[in-house]
């Protein structure tokens, strides 16, 4: 029976991209829904009740929602290079944590970088600037954090900073991911974006500028 | 596999309640310690520098922070009994998902029960029982979340039930009443030794609740 493989997806979130990235680096076959999110098909609705959310992965007809829980499933269904989590069970333990606090501090500081100005704005810069710091100690001596080739983490990590957050900065007029300033990350971006499929997996740029801008507008002056 | 094992735990965390249960099903001896989460050891901040919290779990030397990535570490590690996590890859995904919906949703609105009075306190109570009866229907007709044995959902979920009692006294509600099935679950899953001597007497945790509303001032 061949296998069949759906991914509901917006093609702005870094959490569908990350999905997306890792099939494409698997080479798995997929056919891609793009989902309107302020109008969510019933097939969404049908396959994610509990959240209602992209992305959700539809295999053979079984859905799994949750990105970090479709990484982990992908990696665990096809068993192909490359492995995306580590074999050892302290160096997995070590990438989900990492996965982890990414989905939950980061992003909760990203959103105080977004929605604030002046003092407060550069608290959260200064804050993300140190959490950002922590996350690159991850990688020093390794070419990728998942060690010798792109893995799991490197999934996450670049969806998130490489495609989504530099973009984010643009936006904001801010410069606080710099070259400079996280050296070790920045070469490893080099590397990553060299690997193809990381390119066509990239949201697009221009395009994203203007989403980040329309919805920052949108969400403040409805908060007015 | 073998080698010195420390739980760096506070008594009445749910998250550090996980571990211990996961400990115990898998029959591993290891050395508790007691945090003050007002003086923080040198050890935790060490072991946990990023978050500072509890639970750590301490292998070998190298820490494992987040309960339920502790779980899963366990699980790996000692993999010859008691498995916690099903082999089927679309059953795994289905269990982390379900634990990734109990850490989103249970601890936040629980807290909000106890936390807060009136209309905010009116809200949190429907939200909480919304995630229990979802919970519930995820359940269905077996034993536990995880089939016929104690499974990743089970370790995830049941600690939360020694703080109902507190729950329901400072909301004046009924859980059970709501939820009579997810209480048969729990009280099934305290059958079993290693739940039961990991989750701390429930009015302790309610004279804790007490305690913890006079030093946040709530009444």
């Amino acid at each position: 029976m061949a296998d069949e493989v759906k991914l509901f997806g917006m093609w702005a979130s870094p959490y569908s991209r990350r999905v997306e990235l890792a099939l494409k680096l698997k080479g798995i076959p997929y056919e891609y829904i793009e989902e309107d999110l302020s109008n969510k098909s019933s097939l969404l609705l049908k396959y994610n009740p509990v959240h209602q959310k992209i992305p959700v992965l539809v295999h053979n007809g079984k859905s799994i929602p949750e990105s970090l829980v479709i990484l982990e499933y992908i990696d665990e269904t096809w068993r192909n290079n490359p492995v995306l989590l580590p074999r050892d069970p302290y160096k997995r333990s070590i990438a989900r944590f990492w996965a982890k606090f990414i989905d939950e501090k980061i992003l909760i500081t990203t959103r105080k970088v977004s929605f604030t100005t002046g003092k407060e704005q550069d608290q959260a810069m200064e804050e993300l600037s140190e959490q950002l710091k922590l996350l690159e100690n991850e990688l020093k001596g390794k070419p990728y954090f998942a060690g010798e080739a792109i893995g799991y983490l490197d999934i996450v990590v670049a969806n998130f900073l490489v495609f989504w957050f530099r973009n984010l900065q643009e936006a904001l007029g801010i410069n606080m991911f710099t070259k400079e300033r996280f050296p070790i990350i920045f070469e490893w971006i080099e590397k990553v974006v060299a690997i193809d499929v990381v390119e066509v997996c990239r949201i697009p740029k221009e395009r994203h500028l203007v989403y980040i801008r329309t919805r920052l507008e949108a969400i403040k002056s409805a908060s007015k | 596999m073998e080698g010195a094992v420390v739980l760096l735990d506070f008594w009445p965390s749910m998250f550090g309640m996980r571990t211990r249960i996961a400990l115990a099903e898998k029959g591993i001896k290891y050395e508790y310690k007691e945090e003050d989460l007002r003086n923080k050891s040198e050890l935790l901040l060490q072991m946990n520098p990023v978050h500072k919290k509890i639970p750590v779990l301490i292998h070998n030397g190298k820490p494992v922070c987040e309960s339920l990535i502790q779980v899963q570490y366990i699980d790996e590690v000692w993999n010859d009994r008691a498995p916690l996590l099903p082999s089927d890859p679309y059953k795994r995904a289905i269990a982390r998902f379900w634990a990734d919906f109990i850490d989103k949703k249970i601890y936040d609105q629980g807290s909000k029960v106890w936390k807060t009075k009136g209309e905010e306190q009116e809200t949190a109570k429907k939200e909480f029982i919304e995630s229990l009866k979802l919970l519930e229907g995820e359940l269905g007709d077996k034993a536990y979340f995880g089939g016929e044995n104690l499974g990743f959902v089970d370790v995830a979920l049941v600690p939360f039930y020694s703080w109902f009692y507190a729950y329901e006294k400072c909301g004046n509600f009924s859980i059970e009443a709501e939820c009579p099935k997810l209480i048969a679950w729990a009280m099934r899953c305290m059958q079993k030794e290693s739940v039961a001597k990991s989750l701390p007497d429930r009015e302790k945790i309610y004279e804790f609740i007490l305690h913890m509303k006079k030093i946040f001032g709530i009444e």
